[in-house]
């Protein structure tokens, strides 16, 4: 919205002379209709932006709003010394990592590949099955995992036979909500890849099999730089999507036991909204921002790169 | 994996020849599992199976203790169906009313959104302006932005006007954090509606407001339907918003309310919040039937977004 204005002045004073109301009437018109979008925008989402900005640097609170103070860096300091906001950290690195870089990507890679010219019922099915779990609301599917890896259920109902069975969300609670995520994401990264793998030209993976390639050779060759640019956007997409989950984690372990799978969203929303520490929460909400900063920033360097 | 790409690059030429057939086009060539790769095909089905096997039995259960009777979390079946379950929640607190605030919400989202996209695509589609290209990379961005993290800054500002608890602020909330994405996928839409069929329109005398109405958006209404419903599908589904913005049970959607169903204190009834899952979770997959019908096939909806 700022560019928007920002570039309108600039551009006006070059077109001096008659021109210029007649210029600035159209391109006012011309702009009109993004005006609702603009606003709305600018309202609820530039202006919180701005404002949290603002709150971090505070010690406001739920309670008693008449006492809010300019407090500098005090909440950042604070953040940085409390070792339960340092574990949510890496307890958030860890959950993206497991399931979304590791988990959804590969899998969905996984899935793409391996139904890529299987027959129709084959596709169609697996297909719906792994849709289906991307399209059932969260809650919905936390409920389902909550079900399934509970004592009783039908996890270790098949693992009881193995002697495997144990209360998978008290043992390994951050394993738990990294399944249940990969489980959740795996469609979008398996639709990317696979719109991203049909626009791989065939004669290129045959021309590589006649030199003798080895279908890993193919994979690791041919295909993978040629859909560089799709797995470069699909993770840039799903890491931050993974970044902000909150309703999974919080239907299943409500980032328990204790604080073993309290990642950075429930921690701040504990601080936030049920301690009412909303300048400490909104520090937290910065660096949650600057972490998803990071990590596009290091995928674009990853484009820049292979492209140099 | 191996036996994957090699399955794939010896029925490469089966495909070109299929897709040629089938007009070229994005769709996946069929009926290719060449029968000389035995053993590799063989592998390669026995993974898909364990993958679909992963992928459906954590939804068993949802399923069966829906219709079993005293159903708690046990994984084995009872074997005893009923429908009590459904006929015990089928009542106006607990499944109608919040299922009516979810329609509310996130149809008001979907229309508002698709209207306020439609007009904010227009311009960005149709005049190449200065600004353009970067206005649309910080629409990306803000795609791209952690609603939960903009969750606490938004409830401030809420509470210091009084909005929390507003149903009509909530869905201009949810409104403002589905446009980005939307504004992407419709100027994407528009784009692909030729200019030269506008240009007649202008030869008449008709202005933008009259060209986009009568001309462009009868030509993208698929795009217009896709934008719509997958805003619903999102904002039917999304829990985090409604759960910090709206207080009242009463003005809850169903994704809030099937949450403290769960979280109860006391017994909970799973059979129950099974079948309140089900009842939650089939407007949405109906949506994306037709979705996928509007779209030719799940594909698409990447290549939307791709643009």
């Amino acid at each position: 919205m700022t560019v928007a204005t920002q570039q309108q002045t600039a551009r006006i004073p070059m077109k001096g002379g008659a021109r210029r109301p007649r210029r600035v009437r159209r391109t006012f018109s011309r702009l009109l209709p993004l005006g609702p979008a603009l606003l709305l925008l600018a309202i609820f989402f530039a202006g919180p932006l701005i404002w949290s900005a603002y709150t971090a640097f505070t010690n406001m609170a739920l309670s008693g709003s008449a006492t809010t103070q300019f407090t500098g860096l005090a909440n950042f300091r604070r953040m940085f010394a409390d070792p339960a906001f340092v574990k949510s950290l890496e307890l958030t690195v860890v959950f993206v990592i497991g399931s979304a870089v590791i988990g959804q990507n590969l899998l969905g890679m996984l899935l793409a590949l391996i139904l890529r010219g299987r027959n129709r019922l084959v596709r169609t099915i697996v297909n719906g099955v792994v849709i289906g779990a991307w399209v059932v609301p969260e809650v919905v599917a936390g409920f389902a995992w909550y079900a399934f890896l509970y004592k009783t259920g039908t996890l270790n109902a098949i693992l009881g036979h193995l002697g495997l069975s144990q209360d998978w969300l008290y043992t390994m609670p951050m394993l738990a909500v990294i399944l249940a995520n990969t489980w959740r994401g795996t469609a979008f990264s398996m639709l990317v890849y696979s719109a991203a793998l049909s626009d791989v030209p065939p004669e290129l993976l045959e021309a590589a099999a006649v030199d003798g390639a080895s279908s890993w050779q193919r994979l690791r060759y041919v295909t993978i730089p040629l859909i560089r640019r799709s797995i470069v956007s699909n993770l840039m997409l799903i890491t931050l999507q993974t970044l902000a989950s909150f309703g999974l984690i919080y239907v299943m372990t409500g980032g328990g036991p204790g604080t073993a799978s309290s990642t950075t969203p429930l921690y701040m929303y504990q601080e936030a909204f049920q301690f009412y520490q909303l300048g400490y929460g909104t520090a937290m909400a910065l660096v949650l921002l600057v972490l998803g900063a990071l990590f596009s920033l290091i995928y674009l360097r990853l484009i820049k790169l292979e492209d140099s | 994996m191996s036996e994957l790409a090699s399955e794939q690059s010896s029925t490469a030429f089966a495909r070109t020849r299929t897709q040629r057939r089938r007009g070229g086009g994005r769709g996946v060539a069929s009926g290719i599992t060449s029968p000389k790769k035995g053993p590799a095909a063989l592998a390669s089905y026995a993974v898909i199976l364990v993958l679909f096997l992963a992928f459906l039995l954590p939804f068993a259960w949802l399923i069966l203790s829906s219709i079993e009777t005293g159903s708690g979390l046990n994984a084995t079946p009872t074997w005893h169906f009923t429908l009590a379950n459904f006929k015990a929640i089928l009542n106006v607190a607990t499944v109608y009313q919040p299922m009516l605030n979810s329609l509310i919400l996130s149809g008001g989202t979907a229309l508002l959104t698709v209207v306020c996209s439609a007009l904010a695509a227009y311009p960005l589609s149709r005049f190449h302006m200065r600004f353009g290209r970067s206005f649309l990379y910080t629409i990306l961005f803000a795609t791209g932005l952690p609603i939960t993290a903009v969750m606490v800054p938004v409830y401030s500002l809420y509470a210091r006007f009084n909005l929390v608890d507003s149903e009509p602020a909530t869905v201009l909330f949810m409104t403002a954090s589905s446009l980005p994405f939307a504004i992407w996928m419709t100027k994407n839409f528009m784009d692909g509606v030729p200019v030269s069929l506008e240009e007649a329109a202008w030869t008449d005398g008709a202005n933008w407001l009259q060209s986009l109405w009568r001309v462009v958006l009868p030509l993208m209404a698929p795009g217009i339907v896709v934008v719509f419903i997958f805003t619903f599908v999102m904002q039917w589904g999304n829990f985090f918003v409604p759960f910090i913005l709206l207080l009242t049970p009463d003005k809850q959607p169903a994704s809030v309310t099937i949450y403290t169903f769960f979280s109860q204190y006391g017994e909970v009834a799973y059979g129950q919040l099974a079948a309140f899952s089900i009842i939650y979770t089939a407007p949405v997959i109906a949506l994306y039937g037709v979705l996928s019908k509007f779209l030719g096939g799940a594909f698409n909806l990447t290549g939307a977004v791709k643009g």
